[in-house]
């Protein structure tokens, strides 16, 4: 033990700020510790106070009043064996009346304060059925019974695993339904790694962005492009990287892209300014914009007031000053938005990054037309959507226009397996769609082929020959 | 180029990969003075790869021309000389995921084989990470000693020529995960456990036979690992193409004088001659496809 603390273990404690995932069963949640915060989880709550100091992976139990106690060392009382058991069920009748327990009696159970373990054993010894079942019957039944009455949470440090689990089985919407196997497949082939420039765009909640940094491990750099008013991140916020990682991060506005590309971004001042007020680009910007306008016609009508009151008075400079700290924070932040622009920009203007993911909600098509000019030749792109059809079309105009090899578009399927001494099944309930990858290598962009384009008569059969060659 | 990091241009002493057109690809060491046939005419190395951009058109002798490409482990695990059996892609992205391999990870392989998967791990865990990987087979394992050493990815990985069943990892306690793709996994549980650190690291063992997983299962709960977790994953590659479909031809429609009236309306819907078709775009899984590899079993070892 003394050589294991080393290994560990500053960080493998948990404090204040961080975050993690709950987990129950095979049902995860992920939180961040807070002083004295009431947390829901699974029809119960809690507070996590009690888990600081803690190591990860340790279990807790549930006890009333909602705080955590450590779980006693390992199956000090896994005491439930049954010594009898039947052969079949022939003699199983189900008349509703085996378990002798009322409701009402499994509640002042549960009211007394009972162990989980304890009410499981009460229901056992109650069922008049329970001796007659087979070893599995009664397995199954002792293991639902469990999962229903014992309360046993573990809290785990979050990684691309647990995390793209708990969204696949809580809100798969969240993340266009990306199954977890899906995502595997992203970071593969995408050949995600520390040291890279890679170009994500996304709309999973900041799953996917998360799971790139994760790859990543702090090194390189990761620009997120994001549409609307700003990128969503709450699914890489959950990962709780330290803080260098976000230093490797950088975010583009899709809506500057063609200027961008046309070399017409505007990186002065007056441009971050003309464009918090133009085109609902900045929603949060834009509503600050308006109050302080609202602000400035309120405080009109009363700066004619003023000569008469000194206390008004008073009060008006107050405004003013706060209303300038306001205006002066404001340009502070307009700065550092602009410092980011430029940043990211800078990243892009070479085109030369090393690797392209986008999975959003958005037509997949116009996105990977326009960001794949940002890519290196010779480097993967990976294209999640969770209907087939617009990575279809993806493929066949890539092929029209070239510049990428190696295309697939590939699904995958996942099947869960029970495996027990005599019960070794799949799992019954397999998930229908993890959605659709179109994936493939960038290669330099022929010269020749764009100089025929523009003569657009002649050169149907060398276009043939070209897709012949650069097919699949 | 290496393995774990990208260039621009091709080097002498780079692995490249020659991609010669519909999933045929070909690696090739270039060398000053070296010559590389394919299909298309021959490419000369000092002349035709080195300097050249990767991703870049190279023209051979005979007129045609190749791309060549930035070798990555997915490019690799397609091109690379079989040794043994080898995993392929879909498996190998649950494997990364599910073991949480990340940059900084250290793992612990067996066996190497032909070392497919051992590219990819040191993809994921460079710059800082670290892999053992041990085979048995002593040829083998020499040979994977000078491919990696070929892929500049050495400094990453120490290859140790033994049996994991009797002698482990050849490491105690700095693991954080494991991979076990030998016949008989549930033997090499213990040295598995041992490997791994105190704070607890993950597992994953490949067996094709159920009756392997059913063993290792049993090995895995008796030494005291959670979260046990048996998948199997399946790649469907689809093929997008044009398919026509023509229109049955139903005859001139009989009843013309009750369908007079209406015909009257809709003048130009009429003429339906027999070779009407409909063109559609759709993507086809292949005739037949690969139905199965190994079960991934999966567990987490907890914190001593």
């Amino acid at each position: 033990m003394a050589e294991c603390e080393n290994d560990s273990d500053v960080e493998s404690r948990i404090s204040y700020r961080d975050y993690v995932v709950l987990k129950r069963g095979d049902v995860f949640k992920s939180v961040q510790v807070e002083n004295k915060k009431k947390v829901v989880f699974e029809k119960q709550w809690f507070f996590l106070d009690n888990a600081v100091g803690q190591l990860f992976g340790t279990r807790f139990e549930i006890e009333a009043g909602g705080s955590l106690k450590l779980k006693a060392a390992k199956h000090s009382g896994d005491s439930l064996d049954s010594k009898e058991a039947g052969q079949d069920n022939r003699h199983i009748v189900d008349d509703g009346s085996s378990q002798k327990l009322t409701r009402d009696d499994i509640e002042t159970l549960k009211e007394q304060g009972l162990k989980g373990q304890e009410i499981v054993q009460q229901l056992i010894d109650n069922s008049t059925t329970f001796k007659g079942k087979t070893e599995f019957a009664q397995e199954k039944y002792i293991k639902k019974k469990k999962k229903k009455y014992e309360s046993e949470i573990s809290i785990l440090k979050p990684s691309t695993r647990l995390l793209a689990m708990m969204y696949h089985g809580r809100e798969p919407g969240k993340i266009c339904h990306l199954r977890y196997d899906t995502l595997a497949q992203i970071l593969t082939l995408g050949n995600i790694h520390a040291g890279s420039k890679i170009l994500v765009f996304e709309t999973c909640a900041g799953l996917v962005l998360g799971s790139v940094m994760e790859r990543m491990g702090g090194f390189g750099s990761v620009i997120q492009m994001y549409p609307g008013g700003g990128p969503t991140r709450a699914g890489m916020e959950s990962f709780g990287f330290p803080s260098h990682f976000h230093e490797t991060l950088h975010e583009f506005p899709l809506c500057k892209v063609n200027a961008l590309l046309a070399g017409t971004l505007d990186l002065s001042e007056k441009d971050a300014e003309s464009e918090v007020s133009g085109s609902g680009n900045g929603q949060s910007e834009s509503t600050q914009e308006t109050s302080a306008v609202s602000e400035e016609k309120n405080s009109e009508p009363q700066s004619m007031e003023v000569s008469i009151d000194p206390q008004e008075e008073m009060r008006r400079e107050e405004r003013e000053r706060l209303r300038e700290k306001k205006a002066q924070e404001k340009k502070v932040k307009m700065e550092e938005k602009r410092k980011k622009l430029a940043s990211a920009a800078a990243l892009l203007e070479g085109r030369n990054a090393d690797g392209l993911v986008i999975a959003s909600r958005f037509h997949p098509c116009p996105v990977l037309m326009c960001l794949l000019k940002f890519i290196a030749p010779s480097r993967p792109f990976v294209v999640y959507c969770q209907y087939r059809e617009p990575l279809i079309e993806c493929y066949t105009k890539l092929r029209e226009q070239g510049g990428a090899i190696s295309l697939r578009l590939t699904d995958s399927w996942l099947r869960h397996y029970q495996v027990l001494p005599n019960r070794t099944h799949p799992v019954l309930l397999m998930s229908g769609g993890g959605g659709y990858l179109l994936s493939g290598t960038t290669v330099a962009a022929d010269a020749a082929k764009a100089r025929n384009q523009h003569k657009s008569e002649e050169p149907v059969a060398k276009r043939l020959k070209l897709d012949e060659i650069s097919s699949a | 180029m290496s393995f774990v990091e990208y260039s621009e241009i091709i080097q002498e002493g780079d692995v490249v990969i020659i991609f010669l057109g519909h999933e045929s690809m070909m690696p090739v060491m270039v060398q000053s003075g070296a010559q590389t046939q394919t299909r298309y005419g021959v490419i000369r190395h000092s002349s035709d790869l080195i300097g050249q951009r990767f991703g870049s058109k190279v023209t051979c002798s005979k007129g045609g021309w190749v791309y060549v490409l930035h070798p990555t482990p997915e490019l690799w695990t397609v091109n690379l000389p079989h040794r043994t059996q080898i995993l392929y892609t879909t498996d190998i992205a649950n494997i990364t995921l599910m073991l949480e391999l990340k940059p900084g990870s250290v793992v612990c392989e067996s066996g190497t084989g032909s070392g497919s998967l051992s590219h990819s791990i040191l993809r994921t865990i460079a710059p800082t990470g670290h892999l053992h990987t041990v085979e048995f087979h002593a040829q083998r394992a020499e040979k994977a000693i000078q491919e990696f050493k070929e892929h500049k990815v050495s400094h990453l990985v120490t290859v140790r020529n033994q049996d994991v069943c009797k002698d482990g990892f050849g490491i105690t306690g700095i693991a954080d995960a494991v991979f076990l793709d030998i016949p008989s996994p549930w033997e090499a549980i213990t040295h598995a456990k041992s490997a791994i650190k105190c704070k607890g690291g993950r597992i994953c063992s490949f067996s094709p036979c159920i009756e392997q997983v059913q063993r290792t299962c049993e090995a895995l709960l008796d030494h005291g690992f959670e979260e046990i977790c048996t998948l199997e994953v399946l790649l469907r590659v689809h093929d997008v193409r044009t398919v026509t479909l023509p229109s049955p031809d139903f005859g001139p429609e009989e009843d013309s004088r009750s369908s007079q009236v209406a015909s009257d309306l809709s003048q130009d819907e009429v003429p339906n001659s027999g070779n009407t078709s409909v063109i559609c775009r759709t993507a086809t899984p292949p005739r037949e496809m690969a139905g199965h590899t190994g079960y991934l079993t999966f567990a987490t070892k907890p914190r001593d």
